[in-house]
């Protein structure tokens, strides 16, 4: 005979689960008590939101299943932002909640909340499981799900008398996964990806425009081979960073809002836009009808609903990123035929490079230039939101797939920080650093109570600007500089960090920067590093919301001019 | 804008139907109409749902649709040749005399059946498509409507052809 919270242990090792980000609570002590001897490691947070987002970099960081488990109730609720965030980014993350017994349901019992209900939005799918028979076959469809197609957060909502129910051992036949309406598509289809072959050949100004989907398919490889065989530069999104390394020749950087001059110019003046794994967000395109106005569209996505959502397509083709470009570079002669456009990119590249004023002032953008110096191509780099987030996209050179962890499609503050702890724990041996802002850092700040307790070494770099910086520049912008409530007091995070014994320091000026950075890489600890930055310093280029790609604020602060 | 039908399939289990009306509520997608039931699978429902949009955003409503992970099948019956049909029941005011048998007599034109009597009202029960629901209220309507409900339309390719067959 065994327990419903049994069955669940040995349904997650079945899975390979080696680590649970977790917080207890009454009607998930039966699952508890059995992780007490259970050799899967658990880290106990300091917040549930925390243990998702910690679980969500994990994932990230390794491509494998991220798992957190909370109580249910107050717990399950502090879920729901995670649980978002790893929706609008299509992150395989489990979620295990406990409910009250299956016999209070339905009556407002202590601590009772309708999770599957109030999380239908927010996950990929989610399940209450009623009876224990169907505990180990749910675990495996959950897991299924979460990992497959565009994948994404699964919660699975266990009440405390199915933990506690024991039944007999056995596997029988409906133990196995049956979904008959789960049939995610993984090849492209061999006509659609012809007509693609066709349009390339004939494209004079291609241009590829590529997403979280590379990086998720692990497709990196296969893109940078095709866009060296058809020379097509190449623009990511935000979640698209690290899929083509940053100092190629064909890279482009990032596009959209705060993209480059460069790959917005180029976008703007393709004839063909090959786009994969993207969603044509607002962020990115700007005006809808202003972006990539003259582009035949070739559109390749797992998730078919992607396609023509926001923008008509020409070719569409559903499936597998990596099998796509696998099967696209078997029909692709070499051919570099489009040496005039080539050049015109790599002029705008020259023209209109990334640029911040150095006047010997501390300026953020120097201070990720910096990082990146010292630590080469090694280690994880995640962020927190706003101003450092879109500094980090813009100033640091990623070189490979998950080496940059961040929250896209959510923009969710407090993220950064406990998401950088996940991913430290999966990649114990590579340094992970998070790049945070002082008000995105205080929204999880209760997890240097975990990195401490548990020596996770993540490595803590806030850019302190004493403002909501990224809202602050909006205002300055667009409200005339009427900063409402977007200012901060400022903290000596160093005495906090202290306080929960984390080494810690404070950095006030451009001398001080690479021996701090030092410091903290060979702490063997967490390490936490103050950086008191320009306050008012802005991120460029900027478009304004709605306007063209093409119209950007490249901004005041190039290092030509004077002030 | 465009009318249309469609007939999905989904697996018979608690919470299939507010996934689904949750999906339409959630990205702006009207639903007209919406009708569920068991059908001859086991452990299957379909729901027939009517909703109107223009072109991409039907596109829309029926990729989503396939995206929930209960939902075995979506089709579009709009085009193929259908029968469509709505059942309402109609609580009409009716003294005894010579209303009531006029009311009657409009009920027997209709082939509505009259399936409860009370001493001032009527209860009638009549099936088509909206059409001819809507005609008969119409009728109704002067003799006083005290309560009415409609199923909402329930919707089945012709021929040999199914759901699951797609054809
Ligand atoms: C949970 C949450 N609340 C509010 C916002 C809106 N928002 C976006 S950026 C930003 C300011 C971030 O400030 P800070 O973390 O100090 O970073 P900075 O922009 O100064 O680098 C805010 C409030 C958000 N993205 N997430």
């Amino acid at each position: 005979m065994k327990s419903g919270a049994q069955i669940l242990i040995e349904g997650l090792k079945e899975q390979g689960v080696d680590v649970i980000f977790g917080y207890p609570g009454g009607v998930v002590l039966p699952i508890y008590d059995e992780l007490y001897d259970a050799d899967i490691r658990h880290i106990l947070v300091r917040h549930e939101q925390a243990a998702i987002h910690a679980a969500d970099g994990y994932a990230r960081a390794t491509g494998k299943v991220g798992v957190c488990l909370a109580t249910s109730g107050p717990g399950a609720c502090n879920l729901v932002t995670g649980l978002a965030t790893a929706y609008m980014d299509s992150i395989p993350v489990v979620a295990l909640t406990g409910q009250v017994p299956t016999g209070l349901l339905g009556n407002d019992a202590f601590q009772e909340s309708d999770i599957t209900g109030i999380t239908m939005p927010v996950t990929k799918h989610n399940f209450l499981v009623q009876d224990v028979k169907d505990l180990k076959r749910i675990i495996r469809e959950a897991f299924y799900i979460a990992n497959t197609g565009r994948k994404g957060p699964v919660l699975i909502d266990i009440p405390k008398d199915v933990s506690t129910t024991k039944i007999p051992d056995e596997d029988g036949p409906d133990q196995q996964i049956k979904l008959r309406g789960y049939k995610p598509t993984y090849q492209g289809h061999g006509k659609q990806i012809q007509k693609a072959v066709e349009l390339i050949e004939a494209a004079k100004r291609p241009i590829i425009y590529a997403g979280g989907g590379v990086i998720s398919s692990e497709a990196s490889k296969e893109l940078v081979e095709f866009a060296e065989r058809t020379c097509m530069p190449v623009t990511t999104t935000l979640m698209g960073l690290g899929c083509i390394p940053a100092d190629h020749p064909l890279n482009l950087g990032m596009l959209g809002m705060h993209g480059t001059e460069y790959a917005n110019y180029a976008i703007t003046e393709s004839d063909l836009l090959f786009s994969i794994g993207v969603r044509f967000d607002d962020r990115v395109t700007g005006n809808l009808a202003t972006f990539a106005p003259n582009a035949k569209i070739i559109h390749m996505d797992i998730d078919p609903a992607e396609i023509g959502k926001n923008k008509p397509v020409d070719i569409p083709i559903v499936g597998d990123a990596k099998n796509i470009l696998t099967d696209l570079l078997k029909r692709i002669p070499a051919t570099c035929s489009h040496p005039e456009w080539s050049e015109k990119v790599q002029n705008w590249k020259k023209n209109h490079p990334l640029r911040f004023k150095e006047d010997g002032k501390l300026r953020p953008q120097y201070v990720i230039r910096r990082l990146a110096e010292t630590l080469g191509d090694k280690g994880v780099i995640v962020s927190e939101v706003g101003q450092n987030q879109m500094w980090t996209a813009q100033y640091y050179p990623f070189s490979h797939p998950r080496q940059w962890i961040t929250s896209g499609g959510l923009g969710t503050m407090g993220f950064g920080f406990p998401a950088a702890m996940g991913a430290q724990v999966a990649v114990p041996d590579q340094p992970v650093f998070v790049i945070a802002g002082d008000g995105s850092f205080q929204m999880n700040i209760q997890e240097l109570g975990t990195i401490a307790q548990y020596q996770i070494p993540v490595k803590i770099v806030i850019l302190n600007n004493q403002f909501l910086g990224m809202v602050r520049q909006w205002q300055e912008l667009f409200y005339e500089r009427r900063y409402s409530y977007t200012e901060l007091p400022e903290v000596q995070f160093e005495h906090i960090a202290k306080a929960y014994g984390i080494e810690a320091e404070t950095v006030r000026s451009i001398p001080d920067i690479d021996s701090a950075f030092k410091r903290a890489l060979n702490c063997n600890g967490p390490y936490l590093l103050d950086i008191r930055v320009e306050r008012e310093e802005n991120v460029f280029p900027m478009v304004p919301a709605g306007a063209a790609i093409s119209e950007m604020i490249v901004g005041q602060h190039t290092e030509h001019e004077e002030e | 804008m465009n009318r249309h039908i469609f007939s999905v399939l989904v697996e018979d289990s608690p919470g299939v139907l507010s996934r689904v009306t949750g999906l339409f509520s959630r990205r702006g997608f009207n639903i007209e109409s919406l009708a569920v039931g068991t059908c001859e699978q086991p452990d299957t429902s379909r729901i027939t749902i009517v909703v109107s949009g223009n072109d991409v955003q039907i596109e829309q409503v029926k990729k989503q649709l396939n995206k929930l992970i209960e939902v075995i099948k979506v089709l579009d019956i709009t085009d193929l040749e259908h029968v469509e049909r709505e059942l309402a029941l109609i609580k009409v005011k009716a003294e005894p005399g010579e209303v009531r048998s006029a009311i009657m007599q409009v009920a027997g034109i209709f082939r509505a059946k009259i399936i409860d009597v009370g001493t001032d009202s009527l209860m009638i029960e009549v099936t088509g498509d909206s059409s001819k629901i809507a005609a008969i209220e119409d009728l109704m309507s002067p003799y006083g409507i005290i309560e009415m409900v409609r199923t909402g339309k329930i919707a089945l390719q012709r021929g040999a052809g199914t759901a699951c067959s797609g054809r």
